[in-house]
């Protein structure tokens, strides 16, 4: 064997022997100063916006002793309250998991006239201040709304008594409205990027719609569906706004932030304590949902 | 004719992708249906697949027309441009998709799959996800897949695009000789005249949604019937008058006329074998020389014409500035939508293939 190419293969040995770790290193520090800079600021605006006043609710939550705690947030208004907020929330998901299922297949599957308005359209909620929502259902259904005598006429037929304002059900459609696009967001990319040879790959061979959709491709976005639905869940806990605008009642209508606010309204050093006792519910809430959100995102990362 | 197409037409918008297509193709051949991208090929094999809906026209499958009978039940196996693939399904289930669909039962699918997943050499692979094959081995689970409900008819969508060179040429054999072994009727989309050439029984030349051509690749190669498809079809110069040219003083003037490599031939004035050729012959300047790896390409001015033609390596070498002999056998005239063939009349009487 000639000299040259004992040369290169010592130079490949060489190439080989040092380990990818050692370059890794190399590159963190080049870069150190940045990263640690940004870190730093991040973790500063972390701290000052989310951890601390985190703590404040639990600590004041608390601040009267256990007790105290648990009579707050087993009052009835606050029981009544989280009720409501299970309700809507879970009336919300569900409708706009299917309304969002629809919405993104509309609009990643087919080719139509109007197909970008309808796409704007859907991300409304994300641009109107949830008041403007509230107000407008008032208006509609309100008692000189252009839809109460429709409704009413409903209601006659049925033998039903829903009222859309100031009501349980003005609730839940409110909290619909402010969450629509959740689910339809997360969905909307993921198929796109999927395409439609798979759903017709599996038409060729005869599957119908129903097969195509279970066995193609609910597989492929079931995360990102999670996932919406998890924001979808997130965005409804916390509503205030829209919510605010139709409901009126304590103890029948208000949704778990209406409570907190009337407590905290209340003035007096009990009722902010307790404030912050049925805070600390929704903060459970949130952590809940924030742990399922990276369940879902990480498995959902793991697969692709 | 098994497969036929009867003045099928297709706009989207404005675009038009079919225009009055009609061919037909023979129970148990292989039919490429060759143009360039854009030009409507693709739409054409989705027509038949049932995937795109005509405007007008019918899509006749064994006698019966088909046009209102869903893809899944035309009894065609599509093979897609990048397999599309089920990615959550690994081979077997791919493979077993479409027989689970029919309801079939259990150990009869087992027994399908297995037959197909030997057929393509897969075997032990049965239990990987796509994302774990190669494109090759991708390409073999496409074509198993679309063979499975034992279909009539095969339809493939560019079926070596995804594939990179070095393998495709393998994967060309492999797949002709599957196709030829199972004996299915099969048209497959493509824009490289090489793998039509190659793969394929028959032509069908599609440009801009019209069919240009069908015929066998010699009848293609050797007698194209439109200047689309002179031109489209080998390496092919066009030149704007090729009257004047000795041998070829008769043509039409202000036509342009194509000629390929393999049409001309240089050589030196010394040379014994193409002696009693050079009356026929003009003379010309090498200008260019270029290695293509296993033989030459010259280019050469003749009276201001540039002329390529292939050198073998065997011959004597040239240099660039020299002069040759430079004689044309025969050039495409092209007439608005024709391609008529024109031999070089000085060359009357003589015997070309024994040259």
């Amino acid at each position: 064997m000639s000299k040259e190419t004992n040369h290169i293969k010592a130079q490949e040995r060489v190439a080989k022997e040092i380990p990818p770790k050692a370059e890794k290193n190399q590159e963190k520090k080049q870069k150190g100063f940045v990263p640690c800079l940004l870190i730093g600021i991040s973790v500063i605006f972390f701290l000052i916006m989310l951890v601390f006043p985190l703590v404040e609710v639990i600590y004041r939550s608390l601040k009267d002793g256990f007790a105290a705690y648990k009579n707050a947030i087993t009052a009835s208004n606050t029981l009544s309250a989280l009720q409501v907020t299970l309700i809507a929330t879970l009336i919300a998901v569900a409708v706009n998991t299917l309304f969002g299922l629809c919405a993104a297949w509309l609009l990643t599957k087919f080719e139509f006239r109007g197909k970008q308005v309808l796409s704007t359209l859907i991300d409304i909620p994300f641009s109107i201040s949830p008041v403007i929502a509230g107000l407008a259902y008032i208006m509609t259904f309100g008692r000189m709304g252009w839809a109460t005598p429709l409704v009413e006429w409903l209601n006659d037929i049925f033998g039903t008594n829903i009222s859309f304002v100031f009501s349980v059900p003005g609730v839940v459609l409110a909290t619909i409205f402010v969450t629509f696009p959740f689910v339809s967001r997360e969905l909307v990319p993921v198929m796109q990027a999927q395409g439609s040879a798979e759903e017709e790959a599996a038409a060729m061979m005869g599957a119908k719609g129903l097969t195509i959709f279970k066995r193609v491709t609910f597989p492929h976005i079931r995360w990102a569906l999670l996932y919406g639905m998890i924001l979808c869940c997130a965005r409804a806990f916390g509503e205030f706004g829209a919510v605010y605008a139709v409901s009126k009642a304590r103890g029948k209508t208000f949704t778990l932030p209406l409570e907190i606010d009337a407590l905290y309204m209340a003035g007096s050093a009990d009722s902010i304590t307790q404030a912050f006792a049925v805070s600390s519910l929704l903060v459970l809430l949130a952590i809940i949902i924030l742990v399922l959100k990276q369940v879902v995102e990480y498995r959902g990362k793991r697969e692709q | 004719m098994y497969v036929e197409m009867k003045h099928i037409n297709k706009n989207f918008g404005d675009y038009e992708a079919a225009k009055d297509i009609n061919f037909g193709v023979e129970q148990g051949k292989m039919i490429a249906l060759l143009g360039p991208s854009g030009s409507g090929k693709t739409t054409i094999l989705r027509m038949l697949a049932g995937l795109e809906q005509q405007d007008s026209g019918d899509v006749v499958i064994e006698g019966e027309v088909v046009n209102d009978i869903p893809p899944g039940e035309r009894g065609i196996g599509f093979v897609f441009q990048n397999y599309a693939l089920f990615r959550y399904m690994t081979v077997y289930e791919n493979i077993a998709f479409g027989l689970r669909v029919q309801k079939q039962d259990k150990k009869k699918i087992h027994d399908r799959v297995m037959e197909l997943v030997d057929l393509v050499g897969l075997n032990g692979m049965e239990k990987r996800y796509p994302d774990q094959l190669s494109g090759g081995q991708r390409q073999r689970v496409a074509f198993a897949r679309a063979l499975a409900p034992r279909p009539q008819l095969l339809l493939l969508d560019e079926p070596f695009a995804a594939i990179d060179a070095k393998v495709r040429k393998e994967l060309r054999e492999w797949l002709k000789k599957m196709i030829k072994k199972v004996g299915i009727t099969s048209i497959f989309v493509t824009h490289d005249q090489e793998e039509a050439v190659e793969v394929a029984d028959e032509i069908i030349i599609i440009n801009e949604g019209k069919l240009e051509q069908k015929g066998t690749p010699v009848e293609i190669y050797k007698k194209p019937k439109t200047s689309f498809v002179a031109q489209f079809i080998g390496t092919s110069a066009v030149l704007d008058d090729f009257s004047g040219f000795k041998g070829f003083e008769d043509l039409p003037k202000n036509n342009q006329a194509i000629v390929r490599p393999e049409f001309v031939e240089a050589f030196k004035s010394d040379n014994e074998k193409f002696k009693s050729l050079i009356p026929a012959a003009e003379t010309g300047e090498i200008t260019k020389i270029a290695f293509r790896g296993s033989y030459l390409e010259l280019t050469l001015s003749v009276n201001g014409i540039l002329l390529k033609t292939n050198r073998s390596l065997e011959r004597r070498p040239v240099s660039v500035g020299e002069q040759m002999c430079v004689l044309v056998y025969r050039v495409y005239i092209l007439d608005e939508e024709d391609a008529n063939i024109h031999k070089n009349k000085l060359l009357k009487g003589v015997d070309i293939e024994a040259l």
